[in-house]
């Protein structure tokens, strides 16, 4: 049923049980927010969005009023305007002013509104409250001194993670928002995905920068330093610079990287199409020998810590491979350092990840060889855009370069991997070609592409029918896994990428990357995937080199000892 | 203490998240406090994180987080006690006691609670030790009245 309502003298027709929000936002208007999520129910709690009731008179807030007939509304007279400039300073009467000092300065929500509002001065001086930095996770700062209480992490953490790492505690003005008992994100059931950083309007959560010893490690002349970057940097860096959303910068980007004083560039994704050997392989194993199915991916660190916490009877389901990052960081301080005559110890080995959660998984324990890491340093694609407006690189104006060799060449799966899905693809490429020593005729599975949180599909391999489950977002992960520990039993293999869309929806992502962008770069990761040559991992020439000269066969002695790592249960505040 | 809280559960068998704060409430008056084991084991018979938890019960005053005292005190801060001058009351009690409200003193000894309103008013400022009323106290009266506890014997 459509209603006829007025906004600003406009007539405009809505649906019933829409909000004013969702008329407006569809009709190009704009009203600011900060507690709303899209797509989310609203809560209503900031009353930013607020817009006068022409009638009435009344403010009302637009994100939770549903609209009715015959509504005339305003959306930015005097009274409105006012209301909300008051909110802002509100907000501003215990935030710090150090706005300069802030790694969010010019990102902020808080001060575009403040500058959009015209606030120039501090009218309400509220008492400060005496909150502590929260350094004790891998992956994420907490400064709950920035924060303004929208709430968006916390809706997040719980909606759309499933895990309730954190939530308001205490009440009005003590209020904070915190994990349990107030203690250090250390020792709650945070799975580091980041999440809750990019939906942040504040630099109340951001990631813990590995910068300053990036800059250490480059300005050593002692140090070989060596950057990998993953499958979806290439795709979404460009929107940090003000190039098109979604654009492909991987040759840019290498150029940029050399420029900084990176000694080798290497390519997640060569790795990438490495773990799929050895996957493929696994699944394979596990389907032929009777082992434990269904297999369950372990790429996605965020994920693996998840199912620790919450899912350990499910461990075993875990496939063994290590990730990518932890893959290739294994070959440059062991066959890479041994064949270049490099000391293992003189590496410093960089990864660029879409991922908060890989900063975690770089200093797992069980991701060392002889003490040393694997990996040094982990960078988000926000870090990575700082480092290269650090080093005044133009992107606009260099020329593309290819990455290192060996360790840079990739198929075009392997650069599926940014997606949600794109594992499942190359592994069901490869696992094709294994079982039944041809080609898949057609590579493309629509079933398992695009933004659904779960995705499901058969695939006849030879004489098998394969069942497949991709899924991300760690809730429909739940709900997926429900399924299975209730007696599902058809499945044989599934993917989880813990945030939405996958790692190019990661936690490391540009700041408030809405749906659109995540769409950009989905499509320019297929559309990589359908000009390219090479479409299989197991016929990228340097895997195969890499595997003759060195690991032999997958799952292998070489192999099960690099590249493969176990999981643990653990104790955390669930 | 951590076999009452079982026992306590079990008589809330089929409990959902709605029956949250009655069970918190429960402990309390067996416990005299919320320990954090307390919630994780609420967490997990009611099968809610311990974030939402902890996040419900600070949010009420009701709820305390360390053991009380041996001596508990109440303070009145409702309007009348307030207009005769109770926050000084509470500001020189917390420096006496080198504690703060809502929490214990290192040695056990003392704990402190703000109240609303303690439905004394006529006999305002009032404090409240182990449920015994002390009317129209002052900045000095107070140190007194808790030395005299201090000292108590059994």
């Amino acid at each position: 049923m459509n209603l006829n309502i007025l906004v600003n003298n406009q007539p405009l027709t809505a649906e019933k049980g829409q909000t004013i929000l969702e008329v407006l936002n569809k009709n190009g208007i704009k009203v600011p927010t900060l507690c709303h999520i899209k797509d989310m129910l609203p809560s209503g709690a900031c009353r930013i969005c607020l817009v006068e009731q022409r009638k009435t008179g009344k403010l009302v807030p637009s994100c939770s009023q549903p609209v009715e007939e015959g509504m005339d509304i305003i959306t930015n007279s005097p009274k409105v305007n006012e209301a909300r400039k008051t909110i802002i300073e509100l907000l501003l009467s215990n935030h710090p002013d150090d706005c300069l000092y802030c790694s969010r300065n010019l990102n902020c929500e808080l001060q575009t509104l403040s500058n959009n509002y015209h606030v120039r001065e501090r009218q309400v001086r509220g008492v400060k409250n005496n909150h502590h930095l929260d350094l004790s996770s891998a992956s994420i700062v907490r400064d709950p001194a920035k924060c303004i209480l929208c709430g968006r992490c916390v809706r997040v953490c719980e909606e759309t993670m499933g895990i309730s790492a954190i939530d308001f505690i205490n009440r009005g003005s003590n209020s904070v928002v915190g994990p349990a008992f107030n203690k250090g994100l250390n020792t709650s059931s945070c799975v580091n995905c980041g999440q809750c950083i990019v939906v942040c309007p504040t630099g109340a959560l951001t990631e813990k920068s590995h910068i300053p010893e990036l800059l250490e490690a480059l300005n050593d002349p002692k140090k070989i330093v060596i950057v990998q970057h993953a499958p979806s940097i290439s795709v979404s860096l460009a929107e940090e610079f003000g190039m098109e959303t979604g654009k492909d910068i991987n040759g840019i980007m290498n150029a940029a990287l050399r420029k900084i004083g990176f000694d080798r560039v290497f390519d997640t994704s060569f790795s990438a199409d490495l773990t799929i050997m050895e996957e493929s392989a696994e699944l394979i194993h596990r389907i032929v020998n009777g082992g434990v199915l269904p297999m369950i991916t372990s790429c996605c660190p965020g994920w693996v810590k998840f199912a620790e916490e919450f899912y350990p009877e499910f461990l075993p389901h875990l496939s063994t491979c290590k990730s990518p990052q932890q893959m290739l960081g294994a070959i440059i301080k062991t066959h890479y350092a041994t064949t270049t005559g490099i000391n293992s110890e003189d590496i410093f080995s960089v990864s660029i990840m879409p991922c908060t959660a890989k900063k975690f998984e770089g200093q797992r324990a069980e991701m060392t060889s002889k003490g040393i890491s694997n990996i040094d340093a982990v960078l988000t694609t926000r870090e990575l855009a700082e480092l290269i407006k650090l080093y005044e690189i133009d992107l606009h104006n260099i020329e593309p370069e290819l990455a290192d060799s060996p360790l840079g060449l990739r198929s075009s799966a392997g650069k599926l991997f940014a997606s949600t899905g794109g594992v499942m693809e190359a592994a069901i490429r490869t696992a094709h070609y294994k079982l039944t020593g041809k080609e898949l005729v057609k590579f493309k599975i629509n079933e398992i592409r695009g933004t659904h949180g779960i995705k499901e599909a058969t695939i006849k391999i030879g004489d098998l029918d394969l069942n497949v489950a991709v899924t991300s977002g760690l809730q429909n992960a739940k709900d997926l896994l429900a399924q299975v520990k209730e007696g599902r039993m058809d499945l044989h293999f599934i993917e989880i990428m813990a945030c939405p869309g996958g790692c190019i929806g990661g936690g490391g992502q540009p700041i408030n990357s809405d749906e659109n962008a995540l769409k950009a770069r989905m499509k320019s990761i297929y559309s990589i995937d359908e000009r390219e040559s090479i479409k299989v991992s197991h016929k990228n020439p340097e895997i195969i080199d890499l595997y003759n000269e060195f690991l032999g066969k997958p799952l292998e002695e070489m192999s099960h000892h690099l590249l493969h790592t176990t999981y643990e249960e653990r104790d955390v505040l669930k | 203490m951590l076999k009452e809280i079982d026992i306590i559960l079990d008589e809330h068998e089929g409990a959902a998240r709605e029956d949250l704060i009655p069970i918190l409430q429960e402990i309390q008056e067996n416990q005299g406090y919320i320990s954090e084991n307390a919630i994780v084991k609420v967490g997990d018979y009611l099968n809610l994180p311990t974030s939402k938890i902890y996040g419900v019960a600070t949010f009420y005053n009701q709820f305390r987080f360390e053991p009380k005292g041996k001596h508990h005190i109440q303070v009145c801060r409702g309007t009348a006690c307030h207009v005769l001058g109770s926050s000084t009351v509470l500001d020189q009690l917390e420096k006496h006691l080198k504690t703060k409200a809502d929490q214990t003193t290192r040695d056990g000894m003392f704990s402190i609670e703000v109240v609303a309103c303690i439905g004394a008013c006529g006999l305002a400022p009032v404090i409240c030790v182990d449920g015994e009323f002390y009317a129209k106290v002052t900045s000095d009266s107070i140190k007194e009245i808790v030395e005299t506890y201090r000292n108590k014997i059994d």
